[in-house]
């Protein structure tokens, strides 16, 4: 048995397979996982994301803190509410987390990091914030939804307190809100439009039931995968973990090279790596023959080298199997994948595979 | 979960098998195993004219999830494949015991029933993993 979101009675009720996921006992699906995928791609689907971990950091220092704690730089967000995906490095490079903060004041900011590893997280950021002499608040009595889908923000608006509705309907995209005691934000992890809602546990249940009854499909971690996976949005401990820098996982993007003297944690490893020849490559790769990708399956380029896939799986808005890989460094565009002893083509293709309901690579 | 067809018998990892009275057997996956895995994706049949050993990998059965061998219950040789499921894996899943068959297989020797189970021996088995 393991913990329990204020949402599980829900979960249950709708008839969902319950497993565990990083020491929570969580939906997979409510029976069709390709069913809610295409909810979410055409309409609405709301995801119980409650087992994820908010922490809040106040303090004089919180700015100066946060340009040291993570590789991405804080001192980009101006506007109030604006979020920032970044990575958590150690002293190596290796990624320990990735996660969001949002902008409140200079003083005032709201981290969502994973549910797996919470702990360590937790440990490492009050560990470095000693220094800087922050409060660091986890926020577990509170619930999480994310609803997503073209549709969502139109479905799940009359869920918002009447007096901040406006206001949230008009966030636009990686932007948040108080709105009382709750928390929207235009973030997502699907590539659809949506809204990350953060309220009360009280409140779950009642929540939850106006969006299913509004006709939101309740949607679980497979689907989940399965969408951000298409959207080539990495995932935690299989894209990347403490042994791979964001450099050889595709999120070079998130890293903040200037100012060149903002000291941050893993900054040095990580510049070694930056004009290696060597440095892998993080790729999209589109199946051509039959079958499915899988992670940790072997791509073979030839004259080149190896590398493993980090996730794979069906597309069901494509209809043919993706994986993110990491590969070796060099100019190819094919290359192959071993299932079951066989070698299978693959192409290289730029990611993502899925954006907004369309299809945006060729097949 | 619906009832278990009772003119089939059953494995232990939840095949299916269909006496045809000609000496043949139609083989697929239960309504179990269907569900466990979710909504089907891929089929990888075997070539018609092979071999198989009793217990050897016969098939695989790929869904969004994850990829599961299917076992040969009886030993045999392979007299006809589920083409429809290459264009259509989610037949598993609608008509596991119907449309959704997988082989058909011709048998080495004769079907030992004692080697399998009955409906309401594989019914005991279902009830067990439901605890």
């Amino acid at each position: 048995m393991g913990s329990k979101t204020p949402h599980y009675d829900k979960h249950v009720e709708a008839g969902a397979r319950i497993v565990d996921f990083g020491g929570w006992d969580m939906p997979l699906h409510y029976g069709s996982q390709k069913e809610e995928h295409f909810a979410v791609r055409q309409n609405a689907g709301v995801f119980d994301v409650s087992h994820m971990t908010i922490v809040d950091l106040a303090g004089e220092r919180a700015r100066d803190f946060l340009r040291y704690l993570v590789a991405n730089d804080v001192a980009k967000l101006k506007e109030y509410g604006k979020a920032l995906y970044t990575c958590m490095l150690n002293a190596d490079g290796g990624v320990i987390d990735d996660l969001i903060v949002y902008y409140m004041s200079d003083t005032d900011y709201r981290m969502v990091v994973n549910a797996a590893t919470r702990e360590k997280d937790l440990a490492w950021i009050r560990e470095q914030a000693r220094a800087f002499d922050i409060d660091v608040v986890e926020r577990s009595e509170l619930a999480m939804i994310a609803v997503q889908g073209p549709n969502a923000r139109a479905l799940a608006a009359p869920c918002i307190d009447a007096e901040f509705r406006e206001a949230a309907l008009a966030l636009k995209p990686f932007f948040g809100m108080e709105a009382g005691e709750w928390f929207v934000a235009r973030t997502g992890y699907t590539g659809e439009d949506g809204w990350e809602i953060v309220m009360p546990a009280a409140e779950a249940h009642s929540v939850w039931d106006r969006l299913l009854a509004a006709g939101v499909a309740p949607a679980g971690l497979g689907a989940r995968d399965t969408l951000r996976l298409e959207a080539a949005m990495n995932l935690y401990g299989s894209d990347m973990d403490e042994t791979i820098s964001p450099l050889e996982a595709g999120l070079e993007w998130t890293v903040a090279w200037e100012p060149a003297d903002r000291d941050f944690i893993g900054r040095s490893a990580i510049e070694t790596l930056r004009n290696s020849p060597h440095r892998q490559r993080f790729v999209g790769l589109l199946l051509e023959d039959k079958g499915v990708l899988r992670n940790h399956q072997r791509v073979v380029v030839d004259g080149v080298g190896e590398g493993e896939i980090t996730s794979g799986g069906f597309s069901p808005t494509i209809g043919r199997s993706i994986a993110l890989a990491r590969v070796p460094a060099g100019d190819y565009d094919r290359a192959q994948v071993e299932v079951r002893g066989k070698l299978l083509n693959v192409r290289i293709v730029k990611t993502p595979f899925v954006r907004n309901g369309q299809i945006r690579i060729d097949v | 979960m619906n009832e278990l067809p009772g003119d089939l018998l059953y494995t232990n990892d939840h095949e299916w098998l269909r006496r045809e009275g000609d000496g043949s057997v139609t083989v697929g996956i239960t309504e179990h195993a269907a569900t466990s895995l979710g909504d089907l994706v891929y089929v990888e049949l075997p070539e018609v004219g092979q071999d198989v050993d009793a217990g050897g990998e016969m098939a695989v059965v790929e869904s969004v999830k994850a990829a599961s061998d299917v076992y040969a219950p009886i030993a045999g040789s392979i007299a006809a494949v589920n083409d429809d499921l290459a264009d259509d894996p989610e037949k598993i899943n609608a008509d596991p015991y119907g449309d959704g068959w997988i082989v058909r297989m011709t048998l080495s020797d004769g079907l030992d029933e004692s080697e399998l189970m009955t409906p309401d021996a594989y019914q005991e088995l279902l009830d067990e993993l439901d605890d």
